[in-house]
């Protein structure tokens, strides 16, 4: 019992990274039906704009453990989402925009470039700020007192504390989202324009700025899941959001691709999923090397039988 | 008066080829054109990740090559010839590695490769350079299969003629660590490798031999190298009970195991070969590494006798990146290649003539170099088989012991 809930917690706090991604591909999808592959990168640069943020302050590494989470933390949570956020609103703005008319292809291909040329451009550049280590390989993320090493422990389950940040980091963005689609003018704006993008225009929502909003939504979330990353794994790279990103693109297609519950959903059933595979089918087929066919087997199986994803396409449904 | 001028631009001729002389490594085309001394140019390639998680390594390869070639070309080591460095990324990845090979074996010029790092990028290496005739020596490849075919266990039978090693194999490695354990005290062991060829063989090889002294492998797992979540496969090895974990990869993965495996109450130590001795295996880490331990080949660079002045060179030659795990094994491949380059080049029309009979003079290479002895036997893997183990205490590799099993 105490090793299913313990792989549960496992498989809760991956796919809680999974699912704060996978809500940046969903209300983008939603909005203006591009898969944007690049969103991947946009979550690597939130990471690498956190321990950007980290090195500015000094690189603090004796700060106390208040000190910690009421200054370092939010500090490298804002330098994530200010550099996620940028580069989102810039792609938005000079590869997608200038194709927002032409066939569906053409944006999702420019997506694929967009996410070649931020990994290169980290690659090759990130090293050449003064003082800055070599992005080439693994940069060692700092740990935050308070957050990491420790673990909080009920009888034989032990859970990590970047894994209670990262839980907690998802049910707080969750419940903003609740309270953004549904309360705020902006988000009900981006509801409208999902629906139909025409009409709202003639209601006089301004649908570049809703397209911008849902971006800069997406970076955000997408920044948290960098610097949870971080802090989980000890150490970030320039590819680590390839990986990432196509297990949280997997998370919104299982979810229901534009509904942006179903991609938080989805996140925790995928994760959940991963560690399932991994302890509880026997034999060598479900040795960790084949958790990743088990994952794609389930979202293969939802596909066939509910194709519009587990909670069903609500946003992007047209009337 | 043209008498004067003649003599004049005859004067400038000798001082310029006296200073591209005095130069050494700058390829200077304008050397040869003025037409001083006819010098030859014969290519050494590197094939190595010089980009990527494993750039530490590959560096440390390319620069330890490029010392022994320069000190060649200063001591004019082969007169009328001068060696040059053609370095190429193989990013850690078969494809990419291939492809570099290919285009070194296409250089008329190349007439020997130091590398690869990764064994199953040398598997996709060696059967382009063979058909070349081009020798190859590798200062990391420890995956047996490489020099004693895929039968290396009953039937060793050797596969490719061009290829040699300066470093010693995951069998020997494997049986090091595996006696290691078992004398500490350790009866249960769990291994986790990445399904590449390297950790693949190299836990065979400490599977087979920890059985045999009377352990029990209680947990066998695999990992993807690209994962980042090592939760679900450390729970489930942490249900075994094991006393040690032994795992078969690099440290890009290592690191991060090792601090999941101690943040998830899997207090026990992590072991490793060669590919996690480097010390960005504990920058990754953390404080987890503390107590964990790998296997390298060789003895410690750092204070071997042989590899005092190799350290020295390096230190002076100012290079940018530390010479890391292999960087006395690539100085001493290299060096087997001059070596066998002195007795095979003198005697050639060009280059590429050179290529056959610098593989055959292979064998009779002996010679001191900073590793020891440096000699190769029938399969072409090195003489000595010298296994040291390390272990992290307080952030730092150090030496625990040094096993030699030549025999």
């Amino acid at each position: 019992m105490e090793y299913f809930l313990q792989q549960l917690i496992n498989g809760l706090s991956l796919g809680a990274l999974y699912a704060l991604i996978a809500v940046g591909y969903t209300v983008v999808y939603g909005i203006v039906q591009l898969i944007n592959f690049a969103h991947g990168e946009i979550f690597m640069i939130g990471a690498f704009g956190a321990y950007a943020t980290w090195m500015i302050l000094g690189q603090p590494t004796d700060w106390s453990t208040t000190m910690s989470l009421l200054v370092l933390l939010p500090a490298m949570l804002i330098g994530g989402m200010v550099a996620s956020v940028t580069v989102a609103l810039m792609t938005e703005r000079f590869a997608y925009r200038p194709l927002r008319n032409a066939p569906r292809l053409a944006p999702l291909i420019t997506a694929i470039g967009v996410s070649v040329f931020l990994q290169e451009f980290v690659r090759l550049f990130y090293g050449w700020v003064p003082g800055f280590p070599d992005a080439k390989s693994a940069i060692p993320f700092p740990s935050v007192p308070g957050l990491s090493g420790e673990s909080l422990q009920f009888g034989e389950v032990l859970i990590q504390m970047p894994a209670v940040f990262t839980l907690a980091a998802l049910a707080v963005c969750s419940v903003f989202l609740w309270y953004f689609v549904n309360r705020t003018k902006t988000g009900r704006a981006m509801v409208a324009t999902s629906q139909d993008p025409d009409t709202a225009r003639l209601m006089g929502i301004n649908v570049d700025r809703v397209i911008m909003a849902a971006f800069a939504l997406g970076a955000a979330l997408a920044a948290i899941a960098g610097v949870a990353h971080g802090l989980r794994y000890g150490n970030i790279d320039f590819r680590m959001g390839f990986l990432a990103g196509l297990k949280a693109f997997t998370a919104a297609v299982l979810g229901g691709i534009g509904n942006i519950a179903g991609a938080v959903v989805g996140g925790l059933v995928l994760g959940v999923a991963e560690a399932m595979a991994t302890s509880f089918i026997p034999g060598q087929f479900g040795s960790s090397a084949w958790k990743d066919v088990w994952a794609f087997a389930l979202l293969i199986l939802v596909l066939v039988f509910r194709p519009e994803g587990l909670l069903g396409a609500k946003v992007v449904d047209r009337a | 008066m043209r008498n004067k001028k003649l003599l004049g631009g005859a004067a400038a001729l000798l001082s310029a080829s006296l200073l591209f002389a005095g130069c050494g490594s700058r390829s200077e085309p304008a050397a040869t054109a003025t037409g001083g001394a006819a010098t030859k140019t014969a290519k050494i390639g590197v094939i190595a990740p010089l980009s990527g998680d494993l750039s530490a390594l590959g560096l440390g390869i390319r620069n330890s090559v490029d010392l022994a070639i320069q000190e060649a070309n200063k001591a004019n080591a082969i007169p009328g010839w001068k060696l040059e460095l053609a370095a190429e990324d193989d990013q850690a990845t078969p494809d990419v590695g291939k492809n570099a090979a290919t285009k070194l074996s296409s250089d008329d010029e190349v007439v020997g490769v130091v590398g690869a790092l990764n064994s199953s990028v040398s598997q996709q290496v060696i059967p382009v350079l063979q058909p070349a005739r081009i020798v190859q020596v590798s200062p990391a490849n420890t995956g047996p299969s490489l020099t004693m075919g895929a039968d290396f266990l009953t039937a060793p039978k050797r596969p490719y003629d061009n290829f040699f090693r300066t470093c010693t194999t995951d069998l020997i490695q494997g049986k090091v660590a595996a006696q290691y354990l078992l004398e500490s005290g350790i009866k249960q062991l769990a291994t986790i490798h990445d399904k590449k060829i390297y950790g693949q063989g190299l836990v065979g090889a400490v599977t087979e031999n920890f059985k045999a002294g009377g352990g029990t492998i209680v947990a066998a797992e695999t990992i993807n190298p690209d994962d980042k979540d090592f939760g679900p496969v450390v729970t489930k090895v942490k249900g075994a009970n094991p006393q040690a974990v032994f795992y078969g990869g690099e440290y890009p993965q290592a690191g991060p195991l090792s601090k999941q495996m101690k943040a998830a109450g899997l207090k026990v130590a992590l072991m490793g070969g060669d590919g996690i001795f480097d010390p960005t295996f504990i920058e990754l880490a953390g404080d987890a590494a503390n107590n964990d331990l790998a296997t390298s080949v060789g003895e410690p660079v750092d204070t071997a006798e042989s590899a005092q002045a190799f350290i020295a060179a390096y230190k002076a030659a100012g290079f940018e990146e530390p010479y890391a795990a292999y960087g006395a094994q690539s100085y001493d491949a290299a060096k087997a290649i001059i070596e066998s380059l002195k007795t095979s080049l003198p005697s050639a029309a060009d280059a590429k003539s050179a290529r056959e009979a610098t593989i055959a003079g292979m064998a009779k290479v002996s010679f001191t170099g900073a590793t020891g002895q440096v000699a190769f036997d029938e399969f072409g893997d090195t003489k000595s088989k010298v296994i040291t183990i390390y272990k992290v205490e307080s952030g730092k590799w150090a030496t625990v012991k040094t096993v030699d099993v030549s025999s």
